[in-house]
């Protein structure tokens, strides 16, 4: 086998992921193809449904917020070498914080303070549900990826149990909880740009995108920027090297899964207290699952985590407008193009490296034989 | 009596019915994990093999095309994974999770582009399914007592696929701990590098372990679409491959106890459905949601060692790097 030469640093961050998801689309345009579309205009559709239409820009912010939650939520365990599958359940779970926070509190503080302790409670409860997985992982020895896969299942059922019964809205049907007090939900991003002034057409996009903000620069702070953080990393790359350096590994497993919980729980804060109001089943809607493939997508880093977001705004709303334009395309579409992107951005993320490489070396021994 | 008696028996005979997919779905998932590949994609590949036998099966008329069919969709899934993290050595969490998802998206793509139903097939006809079969001798047992209505509720009056299924489980076994292949499989799977200096290519026992992998999910599939019921649903598969996986890690990786594992879980499938709306006597209505994450709750009180202790191949999840 030949050595390959390292990359340069952009051709890996930037080069290798865009052929990466070139890739991606080009085999989801072949599917296209062979359905019988054509996969220049459903991409042309997929834009204009994402940007141009009135307040379908909106909307893919709207996505983009989701995503960035449940992006976080696998990159922060990522960085841990931990694979947490679980965001979806932990995401559901972190709904209850919102309902349990809005139900004590709302009638006796002021509004303000409310919102700020169900956005707190949501990553709470999002964290609780990722603290089992992390500390079986951590003092038991059970992989944290059939665990917490086992973990979406119990929130499922648990949340099935909770909405049918106690959580029920009264004289209704469908299982779904009470709306939240107004006072609490978030405001829209219209309603604050028709405050300073100016109109802009509705949609869901609310203030919890400064939030997502917001965890993008915590995340940033706290991987890069503190000792925790370093520990973090220091695990992930080599846990005997961090024994020997004096680490606590069990500790930091569970501290990495608590904070990747707590990310993703903050899913309920965008969807229940921006969007629906109230907790619905199955509400997460896969949003958790697609945080794989943004973080994957993503390099881990906030910067990347942020576009793939934005990446997976554009495909999910676009997506939708696929099902009006197209008879045989769905916005199903966009799962193919999900798995396509974890496999060809995750698993298959070096496939193209050699070849990469040795056009590198190539151009290099040109330009020397040139220069 | 006689009528809790039957109770009990047509129970029974739901289990099997329950259990049949988990049963192969597991013992693809022995044969991929005990080569050391991590195999969440089994819901993937059961679920692109019932979209395909359905399919076909609605296509040319033939139970029996769809089955191929839905055997060669699922070792085509098998080999992509194999691809990614045999070839490529990607992650195989990774790698399965793409698989999962390519499979819920594109069957549902191709289901509406061909049969413009939102991604369901036509409902099959007995022809194009895999019928139940009456066993021989149902008729001249059938008048002894007890044994002839075993024999007439529960043994006989299966698909060709649910005894197929049964038999997969001594199969597996023996392959694994009777034949060469099977020892190598299992050394691959445990220290790859023996096998590797003993001169065997690590990587084509792997490819085949996933190759068979993908023949026990393409029955599984086709068992669910084509015999179980009679056409294919979006995400139709519902979470069944990951109860495999736990069976597989209930069973410690063994065939015989992953069957059991299998049919302890059908046996809770069947009941919950079972018991729906029915007050017991001083424990009163259990809520199926309890039922249903039973299996879940169980498994993760055994991963984390406090019913026996789990022993994974040690080196699962490790690519093979020479």
């Amino acid at each position: 086998m030949s050595v390959i030469k390292p990359l340069p640093r952009w051709a890996d961050l930037i080069l290798l992921p865009f052929i990466n998801l070139c890739t991606a689309f080009f085999v989801c345009g072949i599917v296209v193809y062979i359905i019988g579309e054509n996969p220049w205009d459903a991409l042309l559709v997929m834009l204009k449904g994402a940007f141009i239409y009135p307040g379908s820009l909106g909307y893919t912010l709207y996505y983009t917020t989701n995503f960035i939650f449940t992006g976080l939520a696998v990159a922060t365990a990522f960085h841990a070498k931990l694979f947490n599958i679980g965001g979806e359940g932990q995401a559901y779970i972190g709904s209850l914080g919102v309902l349990l926070a809005a139900a004590l509190f709302a009638q006796y503080l002021p509004s303000l303070l409310v919102i700020i302790l169900c956005i707190c409670c949501s990553a709470l409860f999002g964290a609780a549900w990722a603290i089992i997985p992390g500390y079986l992982q951590a003092k038991r020895g059970s992989h944290i990826v059939i665990t917490t896969i086992m973990f979406n299942f119990l929130a499922s059922s648990l949340m099935v149990w909770l909405l049918s019964g106690i959580l029920m809205e009264k004289g209704q049907q469908s299982p779904q909880s009470n709306l939240l007090p107004e006072s609490i939900r978030l405001p829209k991003v219209q309603d604050a740009f028709e405050f300073l002034g100016v109109n802009i057409s509705s949609s869901p996009m609310n203030l919890s995108f400064i939030v997502a903000l917001i965890a993008l620069l915590l995340f940033w702070i706290l991987i890069w920027k503190t000792r925790l953080g370093y520990e973090i990393r220091a695990v992930g790359k080599n846990q005997d090297a961090a024994t020997y350096a004096g680490i606590n590994v069990s500790r930091i497993i569970i501290i990495t899964m608590t904070i990747s919980g707590a990310f993703a729980g903050l899913l309920a804060v965008n969807e229940v207290m921006g969007v629906q109001n109230r907790v619905i089943l199955n509400y997460t809607a896969g949003y958790g699952f697609t945080g794989i493939a943004v973080a994957l997508m993503g390099r881990n880093h906030p910067i990347g985590i942020f576009f793939a977001s934005l990446l997976f705004g554009v495909l999910f709303q676009g997506g939708t407008e696929l099902d009006f334009e197209f008879q045989s395309i769905t916005r199903d579409m966009v799962l193919l193009i999900q798995g396509l992107i974890i496999l060809f951005s995750g698993a298959l993320a070096y496939m193209y490296n050699p070849t990469v490489s040795k056009i590198f070396s190539k151009i290099e021994k040109r330009s020397k034989k040139n220069g | 009596m006689a009528d809790f008696f039957l109770q009990i028996l047509w129970t029974l005979d739901a289990t099997l019915r329950v259990a049949t997919p988990l049963i192969l779905c597991a013992m693809a998932g022995i044969f991929s994990e005990r080569s050391g590949i991590v195999d969440i994609s089994l819901e993937g590949k059961l679920l692109s093999g019932a979209f395909v036998a359905a399919t076909i099966a609605s296509l040319t008329g033939s139970a029996w095309l769809g089955l191929s069919g839905a055997i060669i969709a699922s070792v085509l899934m098998s080999l992509l994974h194999g691809f990614a993290c045999i070839t490529h050595k990607g992650d195989q969490v990774v790698s399965g999770v793409a698989i999962n998802f390519l499979a819920s998206g594109i069957t549902v793509i191709l289901g509406i582009a061909i049969f413009k139903r939102g991604g369901q097939t036509p409902t099959l006809n007995l022809n194009e399914r895999f019928r139940p079969i009456e066993l021989w001798f149902t008729e001249s047992i059938n008048n002894i007592p007890i044994i002839g209505t075993i024999y007439r509720e529960l043994i006989s009056g299966h698909s060709l696929l649910v005894y197929l299924a049964l038999i997969c489980v001594p199969l597996a076994s023996f392959i694994l701990y009777r034949s060469r292949f099977g020892l190598r499989l299992r050394a691959v799977g445990e220290a790859p590098i023996a096998v590797d200096s003993a001169g065997v290519s690590v990587t084509w026992v792997r490819y085949r372990a996933l190759i068979i992998g993908g023949i026990f999910c393409g029955i599984a599939g086709a068992y669910l679409s084509i015999s179980h019921g009679a056409f294919f649903l979006r995400e139709m598969s519902a979470g069944k491959g990951y109860i495999a996986l736990a069976a597989v890690i209930f069973g410690n990786w063994r065939p015989v106890r992953a069957f059991v594992a299998c049919l302890l879980f059908g046996f809770l499938d069947a009941v919950t459905s079972r018991l729906q709306g029915v007050d017991l006597p001083i424990i009163g209505e259990i809520p199926s949601a309890l039922m249903i994450a039973l299996p879940y709750i169980l498994t993760i009180l055994l991963l984390s060692g406090f019913i026996g202790r789990p022993t994974p191949p040690s080196a699962i999840g490790v690519p093979y790097k020479k």
